[in-house]
């Protein structure tokens, strides 16, 4: 090993001993290029070496011509995700230490593979509803400090997933402990559009007309704190063969998801809002 | 949208830099390519804390940024409504010694025009519970907190949407050139495997810490040192509001909430390569430590991840820690340092002023190609990051 050639995501080795190795499995397909194939990689690595630490140290040591995606290292972009042993994970706090000697990555499932490890996120986002547009707006008020006003949209404006919303606890969420508001805070949605549910879920796997788990536990989110769209319009969406209906409840997409946006669970509120809401008895349920 | 012009743009990076300056010029009615060796937003403005700068850190030391600062925070929240958590952030003084910086901070955001407003240490408690219980006093000021991939996102959708080719996954290898002129690059596709050419009526290096490496491919000099930080995040949200050390920059002096984390930055050392950062424990530890004096809960909250970013500081490697060096940016003109025609450098900066350092640059570009188009960045409403994945079909 070269002195630069450290773990990657730890610090330069000097006289410690270092030879923690691993073999990855990498699916690569470049368009035109006689069709996909895995290559074999072996990298050194340390106790908090991620597998996107590993990629990243053969693309600068082994192979400058693998594509991946990935942007902010720490699980809030939601871009590095990817199949690793199977499993739908962010690379980047995905850590090798729980895994074996040999780790197989791949592209996410259910959608196409640009190159490598990236996939054409379109087909992700091409899943919401559109025909529901929103979008929240916060600007700066006279003193500068912060109010919020709504945007009429002068152009086509689509559903704008993480835009803040007010500070909100869901009864399943348990890993969020924000102070209590005292003035009116907004957040950022939980979900990073990240693909992983879509990745996981068994029917988004046999049918491209599922609208799949993220775009349905963003609809159940709208009902939550609607942002001026209509619940019937919400609902109507969702209640069709290709929506709400054909989850099969294999709970997947909520043990995929890595930002505790709850999916299966939302997707079940949204088929009890159909089975036992409506709008003739609204008023006494919410 | 302005009268359209043959003359072709290439910008050589995906980050924050390129993406506003693609922005720019596509409304200026330009024609634009912009090449990515990666994902946009995969070098140094994808890994920030998150921070959508007030100006107060700056104002103490350096006015002229503090006034920069809270002028493209204006801007930016109203260019891209909905990419912010405006929750406003405080400075803290959690000893004596910070006190010392309190008259200096409040003069130097009055100065600057950023609107502070002082608390007492029971009025920083009813906002922020979980701040050190030990407070002296705190300083509000309008920081927000901003989702650094797709903020940027929305100024390549939009720029896609006016036309502009943005191609990720395709990455500069070499720059042609003729007679002292830059015409354009050679390109690797990472999508198809195959090599290509790009030719261009000027070239813009929008390569952030990674200039240097592209200038030299124009055999053109661009001084960079490269300046890593270490971030942590926890996990857990312990506050609202971005909270800041009262005390003049230094190591873990700021804890940003993301979603479902909070974000402690950072520290600063230099580099010689962008590409070779690597994550010291010790400044994990530090991070902790430091971030625990502002929140003590954090020091129990379990880690999610650790990871670095290299500031892409303009200057040479005289510096020992990086806080030296300034954050401005430079715009250079190869033609007027080095005699090197249709090549520009745009470096430095920090994401807050992305759309003002865009402005310049496209005023430079503009004034080289004969063009007269006024800058529109101001007020023209960003679409929203996911038409950037559409956007890509509709081209």
């Amino acid at each position: 090993m070269s002195p630069d050639e450290h773990p990657p995501g730890g610090p330069a080795v000097t006289s410690t001993a270092q030879d923690d190795t691993r073999r990855f499995r990498v699916y690569r397909y470049k368009r035109g290029d006689g069709g996909e194939r895995f290559e074999e990689f072996d990298v050194p690595v340390g106790p908090h070496t991620t597998v996107l630490d590993a990629l990243r140290w053969i693309q600068r040591h082994r192979d400058p011509t693998l594509a991946l995606r990935h942007s902010c290292l720490h699980a809030s972009c939601g871009t590095c995700g990817m199949q690793v042993d199977g499993r739908e994970e962010l690379a980047c706090v995905c850590s090798v230490q729980e895994h074996g000697s040999e780790i197989t990555v791949e592209p996410l499932a259910n959608l196409p593979v640009l190159t490598d490890l990236v996939v054409e996120m379109n087909g992700f986002f091409a899943r919401f509803p559109h025909e529901h547009p929103i979008i929240r707006s916060s600007a700066a008020t006279e003193d500068g400090h912060n109010g919020e006003v709504h945007l009429e949209g002068e152009h086509e404006v689509i559903l704008d997933l993480p835009s803040p919303v007010p500070l909100y606890h869901h009864p399943l969420h348990h890993n969020h402990r924000a102070a209590p508001a005292a003035v009116d805070f907004v957040r950022l949605e939980d979900c990073i559009e990240c693909g992983l549910c879509l990745s996981a879920c068994p029917v988004a796997a046999t049918s491209q007309e599922y609208v799949g788990p993220a775009a349905l536990a963003a609809a159940e989110r709208l009902l939550e704190e609607p942002r001026g769209v209509r619940r019937e319009d919400v609902l109507a969406w969702a209640d069709r063969p290709e929506g709400v209906w054909r989850c099969h409840v294999g709970l997947e997409c909520t043990r995929a998801c890595p930002a505790d946006a709850i999916p299966a669970e939302r997707i079940m509120a949204l088929r009890r809002e159909l089975t036992f809401g409506g709008p003739d008895d609204e008023e006494g349920k919410r | 949208m302005s009268t359209r012009h043959d003359a072709h743009v290439l910008i050589v990076g995906g980050g924050a830099t390129g993406g506003g300056l693609a922005h720019d010029l596509a409304l200026r009615g330009l024609r634009v390519t912009l090449v990515e060796r990666g994902e946009v937003t995969s070098g140094t403005s994808g890994r920030h804390h998150g921070l959508l700068h007030s100006g107060a850190r700056y104002a103490v030391g350096d006015r002229e940024a503090g006034v920069e600062c809270i002028r493209e925070n204006m801007i930016l929240k109203r260019i891209a409504p909905g990419t912010f958590e405006c929750n406003d952030g405080l400075f803290v003084a959690v000893c004596d010694e910070d006190l010392e910086y309190l008259e200096p901070l409040v003069e130097g955001c009055t100065g600057a025009g950023i609107p502070v407003q002082r608390l007492n240490a029971a009025e920083a408690l009813r906002l922020e519970p979980n701040l050190n219980p030990e407070l002296k006093v705190a300083v509000r000021v309008p920081d927000a907190t901003v989702d650094p991939m797709r903020l940027i996102l929305r100024f390549f959708a939009t720029a896609r949407h006016n036309g502009a080719d943005i191609r990720p996954y395709m990455e500069v290898v070499g720059l042609l050139k003729h007679d002292g002129v830059v015409t354009g690059a050679a390109v690797h596709d990472h999508v198809t495997g195959k090599t290509g050419e790009i030719h261009a009526d000027l070239v813009v290096n929008a390569a952030g810490p990674w200039s240097e490496k592209v200038a030299a491919m124009a055999g053109a000099q661009v001084p960079m040192t490269p300046s890593p930080g270490v971030l942590l995040a926890l996990r857990g949200r312990y506050c609202n509001m971005v909270i800041n050390r009262m005390h003049k920059s230094g190591d873990g002096d700021i804890v940003v909430p993301q979603r479902g984390l909070s974000v402690i930055g950072t520290t600063s050392w230099v580099v010689e390569d962008p590409d070779d950062l690597s994550v010291p424990e010790d400044h994990v530890e530090r991070m902790y430590a430091e971030g625990s004096k502002l929140i003590p809960a954090l020091r129990d909250a379990p880690r999610r991840a650790a990871w670095s970013a290299a500031r892409p500081l303009v200057g040479s490697a005289a510096a020992a820690t990086g806080r030296e060096l300034s954050r401005t940016f430079q715009t250079f003109d190869h033609a007027e340092k080095e005699g090197i025609e249709g090549f520009v450098t745009i470096t430095g900066g920090k994401a807050t002023t992305l759309r003002g350092m865009a402005e310049l640059c496209a005023d430079v570009v503009c004034r080289k190609l004969g063009i007269d188009e006024p800058c529109r960045t101001h007020e023209a409403v960003l679409l929203p990051h996911t038409a950037y994945y559409s956007e890509a079909v509709a081209a």
